[in-house]
């Protein structure tokens, strides 16, 4: 347990360092959010419609773009072999990681998400179930993220290699994020799909940790 | 036979350009896919023969 | 018992199956011939025009194969990385290389020909049907373990990376086919589908399934090919390679290291 708070605590002292890793994500986040209404119009019927797509897919990808960093720099200075040597379990030193990624890229956007929905007209309970799916949501991002990120360490073309590997993993993330906000709107509650989430979370949460760490361990060979 | 000629097979009640699109790209893609495995055991073949040939260099200088 | 698992280990060994594979293509490649030769036969020439969609349906005999191939490609991708990744066998990791390409192919076929199917079907070149909508993601993942396949120098670490892609791609294939599901049900009054349909004539029925099997044997023939050329150029080294009949016969066009 001491390790897994250690390396959070290392991972998040080592990117406030550098503050580069917040600062992308939610700059990318914002620009996104006000670069589809200027594509798309300013018509508010169709900002609210489509709010909840585009603010998801917006944190989505903005939390897909700092991926590529969650094990380069480990890997980069050898620490990630001490932690495959290491007898702490992979798997847990791991998901230490994942979280302290989530606390980096994914926690600024979910508190700024609000914020951004009230740019396309939300109303309150829309933007309390938007926070809540992003809350649940970007967690499960950087999950996923994570096998992708573990599987394309040191790989030629990493980034755009890691897009493509995990974009077809987010959709379940997406349809259930974006579709929690909708169903809200609609009233038809978003109860269920905040569920599927939640239940989705949990599963990655035991399985992801796992898998990276596989996959880390392949490319540490 | 249920056509009235061969014009009538290739027009498909009017359908005929994506019946057809669709058998023919398959067609083709299947075709495409059997040619480039002759070209891709030519091409190992030749690899092979190459790694040989590499290791043989030197055999005989003394 | 010790015997019967010596026999299946036998041909875990690339140099006792690429003879195997090289026998057995031959007969998957004339078997898909014949059936498919049947298949349209039944199809094109012998089943009637459809009530509601005239001759246009005749593009299921080729769209629903190769969107069954496609999964059917991929399962067999992950139980081959399943293989590897619990025995640790190089031929595993070759085998869902060699079946990885086939695969890609039949889902682009499968959007293809549903596209061509859509387009005077419901006036539009692509619907968000939720099957075509999983088959287009589906297209996605053969082409990411590709790409990741291709990316990566090591062939040991490739398709051991490869494997697990696969792995949790294939885990993943129902919940995002579940899930696209969802979604096109609720953002869709009418289930524009693909697949619903009157029930089938006998002769169509027939038909498809004909088809589906050409289209299985066809695969399993490129498969166990393609295998055999990524097994030449992974083994070159050795010395059964260097002394195979493909191998030892030099062109004469060949120039010698003087």
């Amino acid at each position: 347990m001491s390790a897994f708070v250690a390396i959070v605590r290392r991972d998040l002292v080592l990117a406030l360092r550098r503050k580069n890793e917040v600062i992308t994500s939610v700059f990318f986040f914002v620009v996104v959010a006000a670069l589809f209404p200027l594509g798309i119009g300013p018509e508010m019927n169709t900002l609210r419609l489509v709010a909840p797509g585009i603010l998801w897919v917006g944190a989505l990808l903005a939390s897909m773009l700092s991926l590529g960093r969650m094990f380069a720099a480990d890997h980069a200075d050898g620490t990630l072999e001490q932690m495959a040597l290491s007898p702490t379990s992979l798997p847990l030193l791991v998901a230490a990681k994942i979280l302290a990624h989530w606390l980096l890229s994914g926690l600024p956007l979910v508190l700024l998400a609000p914020i951004l929905g009230l740019q396309f007209d939300l109303s309150a309970d829309a933007l309390w179930v938007l926070t809540l799916s992003l809350l649940i949501g970007t967690p499960l991002l950087s999950l996923i993220g994570a096998i992708g990120a573990a599987l394309t360490l040191g790989v030629r073309g990493g980034d755009v290699l890691l897009s493509l590997l995990v974009l077809p993993l987010y959709v379940p993330a997406l349809v259930f994020g974006a579709g929690a906000v909708q169903a809200q709107i609609s009233g038809l509650g978003a109860s269920a799909h905040l569920s599927i989430l939640v239940a989705m979370a949990l599963v990655a949460a035991v399985f992801s940790p796992w898998a990276s760490s596989a996959a880390l361990r392949i490319a540490l060979e | 036979m249920i056509w009235n000629g061969f014009s009538d097979f290739l027009a498909m009640g009017g359908y005929g350009l994506y019946v057809w699109g669709s058998f023919g790209v398959s067609a083709l893609l299947m075709a495409l896919e059997t040619l480039l495995l002759r070209r891709g055991r030519a091409a190992a073949i030749d690899q092979v023969r190459h790694e040989i040939a590499a290791s043989q260099v030197g055999k005989d200088w003394h | 018992m010790n015997n019967k698992i010596g026999h299946w280990f036998y041909f875990a060994s690339p140099q006792n199956f690429y003879p195997l594979a090289g026998r057995m293509w031959p007969w998957f490649a004339a078997l898909a011939t014949a059936l498919g030769l049947a298949g349209l036969w039944l199809g094109m020439l012998v089943a009637p025009a459809d009530f509601q969609q005239g001759e246009g349906y005749r593009i299921i005999f080729v769209h629903v194969p190769a969107s069954w191939m496609s999964m059917v490609i991929y399962l067999a991708m992950a139980f081959w990385a399943v293989l590897g990744l619990t025995f640790n066998t190089r031929l595993s990791g070759m085998m869902g290389r060699a079946l990885a390409p086939t695969g890609a192919m039949f889902a682009f076929l499968s959007l293809w020909t549903g596209a061509l199917w859509g387009k005077p079907m419901w006036g539009a070149w692509w619907v968000w049907d939720a099957r075509l909508t999983s088959e287009l993601i589906l297209f996605f993942l053969y082409l990411g373990y590709i790409a990741l396949t291709s990316a990566i120098d090591d062939p040991r670490r490739a398709d051991k990376a490869g494997g697990i892609l696969a792995l949790v791609g294939a885990l993943n294939v129902p919940v995002i086919y579940f899930s696209v599901k969802w979604w096109n049900t609720l953002h869709q009054g009418a289930s524009v589908s693909l697949t619903k349909g009157s029930s089938m004539a006998q002769t169509m029925l027939w038909a498809m399934l004909l088809m589906g099997l050409a289209f299985w044997m066809y695969s399993i023939a490129v498969a166990f090919y393609r295998v055999r050329s990524i097994i030449l150029e992974r083994e070159r080294h050795t010395l059964w390679v260097a002394q195979l009949p493909e191998v030892a016969q030099a062109p004469a066009t060949e120039e010698k290291w003087s």
